[in-house]
């Protein structure tokens, strides 16, 4: 059974000119250790996903069907106490930014310490060795010293690796990392990357790791899963999704990275630009943009089908036709 | 960090020594002090005598630093209505202001802020709703008409609680003090409360629209995300950004209760400094006037440099000696 599983997940946003669909019946399965990158534009429903599984969704939005499973056991109608003790103890969550993640009045090993007592039964002296192993861990400097500090005393990437120890100290069995690196320099994002990957890989703790950056996707992950408009378009190992996209969005997410090599070509641009959650076209949400668009995708809605290893949302595939 | 203390205390400094020209100036504009002092058939000659002895002839800044001198020491001459010194007179009106304000404040955080943890956590409650509406009209409603209708409510028709005055007190030394007598408590409930609902209702309002703000950070979600308990995202991660902007407001309005105390103690008789001040504008008391004026703002002064420094205690960002971040960058 797999560690995570997401079945027919709908999040809904109600708004005063009708219900906005945020993300729209989206399937998927994380196995246990295993980094599924999650792809796709601004806006396509890749962070709506992550804080659905989480049960981060900010009112007025709501799971509005399907099911999220951990173990097999239901965790997306938890409340309350129920949900507390999944979050953070199963499941931890990365934040986009990490100069704002961290509270500016606790010092890094209040914060560090308040995590770890709250899902293990330990001492404040125990927690508070713990902590100082774990900024260690995250590769900060003269942690002993550094855990008494307050987040305003860190540097960008140093809050980043803080707010990563935080995520992990209470041993998760995944994480959710929602853009991780967006907010740090470049120079720093691979860094960041590479500890993230080394520190699930050590505890076999599983990744979903929302990003919009392919590089980053084809480092880490084993799988992707790329979203457009709220709906999966394609889902597959890294290296099929990467070098034989399936679906035409894919292909050209895929032709517009600049790449370095013999014969620089003209990078492709999908042309026009993801309609809004309010004016999705019938049919397939790609079809404005589409190079391979015929009659039935301006009619029937593609559901997942098998291919290759993955799957692909396209009528151009047998067993998409609903 | 002294440096910041030294320059807060400065600035401190200068503000009194504005104040205490102003309320110098007042000796000279409210008329002629000998007036007050000779009698009315005195001839000019005494009065050039009278002027001579309270060294008014000199020029005006020696004046004014006589003036500085005498009240660093708390010599504010004699009250020209009751011929005692006005420092006396203000020390034996000052703990009845002092009790009413600080029962006064401790009500307003005591209710204040657990109504406004309250509202914003159940912002659609029916409580909550109530809560607001009331709060609404606590802070439009003029507090003496809030007074009034106090006593007509307590004192006239249900007759609980007296209507004016300290009831009895019990001296300690130059303090006199209403904490200890049953009549003296009682006496302190009505018009504290008076005092109170405009800060009461500002802080309740304040507590509430801030800690909603801090809800919606992304602090604040990450500990959710952590599976942090509730009770530890509202009352230690939230509660303690939100009591920041408290801490100034509650430090000016505290200043203000003071001020306000004055209407308070009319309404009440209430025998503070405040009913000192209204009865020496009543009878053009300068000296009486000016010690409170002075007074006043010392202790406005005093608490504003002390939340600036309390700031430095709640707000680890502020403290100036800041370590610069190692390894900047990584």
């Amino acid at each position: 059974m797999a560690l995570l599983e997401v079945d027919r997940l709908r999040v809904e946003f109600p708004t005063r000119n009708g219900t906005l669909t945020a993300v729209d019946d989206v399937s998927f399965t994380v196995e246990e250790g295993e980094v599924l990158g999650l792809v796709g534009e601004s806006g396509a429903g890749k962070s709506m996903t992550g804080a659905a599984i989480i049960g981060l969704i900010e009112p007025p939005g709501h799971i509005a069907g399907g099911e999220i499973r951990l173990d097999g056991g239901r965790i997306d109608a938890l409340r309350g106490e129920a949900l507390r003790k999944v979050r953070g103890k199963q499941i931890g969550a990365i934040f986009q930014d990490p100069l704002t993640s961290l509270n500016p009045l606790f010092t890094v090993g209040d914060q560090l310490v308040e995590t770890i007592r709250t899902h293990l039964p330990l001492s404040v002296a125990e927690a508070r060795r713990r902590a100082v192993d774990w900024l260690a861990e995250v590769g900060i400097p003269a942690p002993d010293k550094r855990i008494d500090q307050y987040p305003h005393q860190f540097s960008g990437g140093m809050r980043q690796r803080v707010v990563i120890a935080l995520a992990l100290c209470a041993e998760p069995r995944l994480i959710i990392a929602d853009e991780p690196t967006t907010a740090l320099d470049v120079s720093v994002q691979a860094q960041i990357i590479a500890l993230l990957k080394k520190l699930c890989r050590e505890r076999n703790a599983a990744v979903i790791l929302v990003t919009h950056d392919m590089g980053v996707i084809a480092e880490t992950a084993d799988r992707v899963a790329v979203m457009y408009a709220g709906r999966l378009a394609e889902i597959g190992p890294v290296k099929q999704v990467l070098e034989k996209p399936n679906h035409p969005y894919t292909a050209g997410l895929m032709g517009s990275i600049p790449r370095i090599g013999p014969r620089p070509e003209r990078l492709i641009q999908i042309a026009g630009s993801m309609p809004r959650l309010s004016d999705i076209p019938a049919g397939c949400a790609f079809n404005p943009r589409c190079t391979r668009v015929f009659a039935d995708c301006h009619v029937h809605r593609p559901r997942l089908a098998a291919s290759g290893d993955g799957a692909v949302a396209c009528l151009h595939y047998e067993g998409a036709r609903p | 960090m002294p440096l910041f203390i030294l320059r807060r205390v400065l600035q401190a400094v200068m503000v009194m020594l504005t104040v205490a020209f102003i309320a110098f100036l007042m000796f000279r504009f409210l008329g002629d002090p000998v007036n007050s002092i000779v009698s009315q058939d005195a001839t000019q000659v005494e009065r050039e005598q009278v002027r001579e002895r309270l060294g008014l002839d000199d020029p005006l800044l020696v004046q004014y630093g006589r003036f500085v001198v005498d009240a660093a020491r708390g010599d504010f001459g004699m009250s020209y209505r009751n011929a005692r010194p006005v420092s006396a007179l203000l020390a034996e009106r000052f703990p009845a202001t002092a009790e009413l304000v600080l029962v006064a404040a401790l009500m307003s955080l005591a209710i204040g802020i657990p109504f406004g943890i309250y509202t914003a956590l159940r912002p659609r409650g029916v409580l909550s709703q109530a809560l607001q509406i009331v709060s609404l009209i606590g802070i439009s409603l003029p507090t003496f008409v809030t007074g009034i209708l106090l006593i007509l409510c307590f004192s006239v028709w249900l007759g609980w609680l007296p209507s004016f005055g300290r009831g009895e007190v019990v001296d300690i030394g130059w303090w006199s003090t209403g904490f200890l007598t049953a009549s003296g408590l009682k006496a302190l409930i009505l018009p504290s409360f008076m005092l109170c609902i405009f800060q009461l209702t500002l802080i309740m309002r304040l507590v509430r629209a801030e800690m909603l703000e801090v809800m919606r950070t992304d602090y604040i979600k990450f500990a959710r995300a952590r599976g942090l308990k509730a009770r530890a995202i509202n009352f230690r991660h939230a509660l303690k950004n939100t009591l920041i902007p408290v801490v100034t407001i509650f430090g000016l309005q505290l200043g203000g209760l003071i001020a306000f105390a004055i209407i308070t103690e009319t309404v009440f008789q209430w025998p503070g400094m405040g009913a000192l001040f209204i009865q020496a504008v009543n009878f053009t008391d300068v000296p009486v006037m000016a010690a409170y004026l002075v007074l006043v703002s010392l202790i406005f002064v005093v608490i504003n440099t002390s939340v600036d420094l309390l700031y430095n205690v709640i707000d680890p960002r502020l403290r100036t000696e800041r370590k610069p971040a190692t390894n900047a960058g990584i």
